[in-house]
């Protein structure tokens, strides 16, 4: 029988971490259960508890991440940047979805939040994921212009505004992982099948009337692994938090597979 | 002091930071052969060039009549004349080209109808030295810096450039007044690694952080500013710290201003469009400065919005669904999330926000970072290199343009390049720096990373921030300025205070947003000493006790060093008010209204 072998440090025990209440004047209280994991420990993950003070406290599940590490808890690991959703640092598992913490609103609903690292990724420390072999695959699509002919001298290539309609949304993908690591596809696989990011970052260079080796492109993913296995799970739409759609452009790709055969 | 065990590297070029500039920079110097290596504390793609929106600016003259002489005055005239015009010159001279370019590496810009790249206006730039609105700023519809950043990390993957990601840069390793390297932890392993080079390019980006509400990214710390104080170099023009109208108010993430370039309207709470009364001619699209302190001035008067009466509405409903759609959608998206607005039926609630240094490293036209030695202000750091935001070249003077940072990251990114590959031969060692060199950038780093103090890097970062927020504000005033000063010089004093909780080298943020603190505090202090020395108002420096500006004592930049006790000594250099060549007149300083 086939073994789903889980990445290293994924595994925690179900036991209680530490628990860290709310000040007692706090009304409005949420609790947040996150995936703790210290690399120097030697022990096991663990989940603590934190109980936040919502009135004291941003919008965003990020808000709460930094509020925690400022004035509770300052060892809680996690990346983070622009805050606005546009650099894909904060990438994470929020009550069970893959979206970015620093647009995820705090839910009011249901008893607690739980956060989780990116799913199926090794773990670096908390909620800190090893994207090393993310960005390696991305690398492999040679995700840049490729030309033959000599670019005009002076001036631009043009396209057309509804050309560049065709790469404006692929285009915008922040590798934030949120696809790929929502694929269940890629748990298995992930070592050969690209993945929904990579394929939509090839995509956007496959459809781009610039470019002029669509044919290497497509070449080099005619493979069962690297594109096929994309099975439609549709995953990656749901959890794209930039409202991209990777499964319909694996799907042309694919399309375009299939009447390149003819 | 436990001995640190040291990785070597040697390149011929090393770049901090792997944002627009230092992107540009990287990809330059692998195509150019020299063996270089690119550290960045974040991803390359996570820098925060990733957030800039509007666009580039560039007289490519495809929307109608351009010419970057105009591109050069409407510089001159946002920068209030702190600008050096050969700088400048330079600069806008080289945009067409440099926009050109980052087209052909495949950058999806919007396009014109007959396929061009489409421009949009922008503030304060003009055509014919401020007679019409010129349309200048080449976009991506409202994320252009992220696909500029793209781009750039996509042709850097082409080249091959050899990448230390997350890897923070701790302190420049100077020796004899030579910059020789850089001293950086693997944050991944904790493992310490000294990288030699013949040069060293800074690309650090700004220090918004020093203030409490901004549009700046949590990374935003000015790293590169803060080595180069610790060197016992100085930075310059640090009082000028932009303030975008446009934060949205509460969450401070950045509006772009090509909102009022597509037609949008800021209106107070009588609805009236209070920008006719302060630019009769550019109205919302006058510069940055002057639109923050007309907003400032509303919100004083009691004429903002909201229950506090302490914002703004920024209205773009009359566009229409479609303009946004195609032009602003990233707004709309951005606006809803943090404003619960639906931008095609609301308007949006703006207040001034920290946006973006104009201060910075000194450096010359190629990069190379300046000091005064021997009464020369322009004599040359060797092996040291400043671009981008960290950088003060300087191109924007007392207030930056719109869209002009864009082009000065690739610009000067791309001149740096050009400079490493002219002047160095690949291949040549120099040899071990002595101890001496390294050893007390370790024993800063360790005091740092075994703090134990009373005080945690974030109530000590929030005091600063909400100083500078009080006390360098829109509107500044000495007394205020001087409060902030000794306010700020108790700060800076506890960080010896300073508790570490996380003892691992592991990964380890709470030691990183320590040494971040570190940086954020020196340039702070340059900041608010710099503002209470600079006696009269020019760009984003309003001084309510010296409202005009005196070009007789002040057109100069100003130089600040900061010891490792607070302490903030000045210099100045000179204004270049002469041109590069002769293809321009130089424009000399006049009154400035828009």
């Amino acid at each position: 029988m086939v073994q789903f072998v889980l990445p290293a440090k994924s595994r925690y025990k179900d036991q209680p971490g530490r628990h860290f209440p709310a000040p007692p004047a706090a009304i409005r209280v949420r609790r947040f259960r996150i995936y703790r994991f210290d690399p120097d420990s030697g022990r096991p993950p663990c989940i603590d508890t934190f109980d936040v003070d919502l009135d004291n406290c941003g919008p965003m599940v990020l808000d709460a991440l930094i509020k925690i590490k400022n004035e509770v808890d300052s060892t809680l690991t996690f990346r983070r940047s622009c805050r606005e959703g546009i650099c894909g640092s904060c990438a994470m598992n929020i009550d069970g979805l893959n979206t970015l913490a620093c647009t995820c609103p705090i839910q009011s609903q249901g008893a607690e939040s739980r956060i989780f690292p990116l799913p199926h990724l090794p773990v670096i420390k908390d909620l800190v994921p090893d994207l090393t072999h993310f960005y390696e695959q991305y690398a492999s699509v040679k995700p840049w212009l490729q030309t033959r002919e000599p670019a005009p001298a002076g001036r631009e290539r043009t396209q057309s505004p509804r050309d560049q309609e065709l790469v404006d949304r692929p285009s915008a993908c922040i590798l934030c992982a949120c696809c790929s690591t929502s694929c269940p596809s890629y748990w298995w696989s992930s070592e050969r099948y690209l993945g929904p990011a990579a394929l939509l970052a090839a995509y956007r260079w496959i459809v781009d009337t610039r470019d002029e080796t669509q044919g290497e492109r497509l070449d080099q993913l005619q493979d069962s692994f690297r594109l096929y296995r994309c099975h439609t799970i549709m995953h990656c739409v749901e959890a794209c938090p930039k409202d991209l759609n990777p499964a319909r452009a694996i799907a042309d790709i694919k399309r375009r597979m299939a009447s390149r055969d003819d | 002091m436990k001995a640190y065990e040291l990785v070597e590297h040697e390149f011929d070029v090393i770049v901090v930071g792997a944002g627009g500039a230092g992107l540009r920079a990287t990809m330059g110097l692998a195509e150019a052969g020299l063996s270089t290596a690119c550290i960045t504390k974040v991803f390359p793609t996570r820098s925060h060039t990733v957030a800039a929106q509007g666009g580039i600016s560039a007289a490519l003259g495809n929307m109608g009549e351009d010419d970057w002489r105009f591109h050069f005055y409407d510089t001159i005239k946002g920068s209030d004349w702190l600008g050096d015009q050969d700088a400048i010159e330079f600069m806008c001279k080289a945009a067409p080209a440099a926009v050109i370019e980052l087209e052909h590496f495949g950058l999806p810009f919007s396009r014109t109808e007959d396929g061009r790249i489409y421009q949009r206006p922008f503030g304060g730039m003009t055509t014919n030295y401020g007679k019409g609105i010129a349309q200048r700023t080449c976009a991506a519809a409202d994320r252009t810096g992220h696909a500029m950043l793209h781009t750039l990390y996509q042709q850097c993957l082409r080249h091959e450039a050899k990448f230390f990601i997350e890897y923070f840069a701790i302190d420049l390793i100077m020796e004899r007044g030579e910059c020789r390297g850089v001293l950086a932890l693997d944050m991944a392993t904790g493992t310490m690694h000294r990288f030699l080079a013949q040069t060293t390019i800074l690309a650090t980006g700004g220090y918004g952080r020093t203030y409490f509400s901004c549009t700046s990214a949590h990374t935003c710390t000015g790293d590169g500013g803060g080595m180069t104080l610790r060197a016992a170099l100085p930075l310059q023009d640090m009082e000028f710290v932009q303030f975008h109208p446009t934060g949205i108010y509460g969450a401070g993430c950045l509006i772009t201003e090509g909102v009022r370039g597509e037609g949008g309207i800021l209106r107070n709470s009588a609805g009236e469009r209070f920008m006719e009364r302060y630019a009769p001619n550019a109205k919302d699209l006058a510069s940055r400065d002057v639109v923050s302190r007309a907003m400032t001035i509303e919100i004083r008067e009691g004429r903002g919005v909201g229950p506090a009466h302490d914002h703004l509405f920024l209205h773009l409903e009359h566009l229409g669904a479609e303009v946004i759609h195609k032009r602003l959608p990233g707004i709309a998206e951005t606006a809803m999330i943090f404003a619960g607005v639906d931008v095609t039926r609301a308007p949006i609630p703006v207040c001034p926000t920290v946006h973006y240094n104009m201060g910075g490293i000194p450096c010359n036209i190629h990069g190379e970072v300046l000091t005064v030695r021997n009464g020369d202000p322009e004599s040359v750091v060797p092996g040291l290199m400043a671009i981008g935001e960290a950088a003060c070249v300087s191109v924007h003077g007392a207030n930056r343009l719109g869209s002009n940072s864009l082009l000065d990251l690739v610009v000067f990114g791309r001149a740096a390049a050009e400079r490493c590959a002219a002047v160095l031969k690949p291949g040549v060692t120099r040899g071990m720096p002595a101890a001496q060199a390294t050893d007390p950038l370790l024993a800063r780093f360790d005091r740092v990373r075994h703090a134990s103090g009373s005080r945690p890097t974030a109530a000590i970062r929030d005091e600063m921030q909400r100083g500078m927020q009080l006390d360098a504000a829109v509107f500044r005033s000495g007394t205020s300025l001087a409060d902030g000063c000794k306010r700020l010089a108790q700060t800076f004093e506890s960080f010896s205070e300073l508790r570490i909780s996380d003892r691992s080298l592991i990964f380890n943020t709470d030691l990183i947003e320590a040494l971040e603190l570190d940086n954020l505090l020196r340039q702070a202090l340059a900041t608010i000493h710099s503002a209470a020395n600079r006696t009269e108002s020019r760009g984003a420096h309003a001084r309510e006790d010296f409202p005009k500006r005196d070009d007789a004592i002040w057109l100069k930049h100003s130089l600040a060093w900061v010891t490792d006790d607070g302490e903030v000594r000045f210099d100045y250099r000179p204004v270049h008010l002469n041109t590069l060549t002769g293809d321009v007149d130089a424009i000399p300083p006049r009154a400035r209204t828009y």
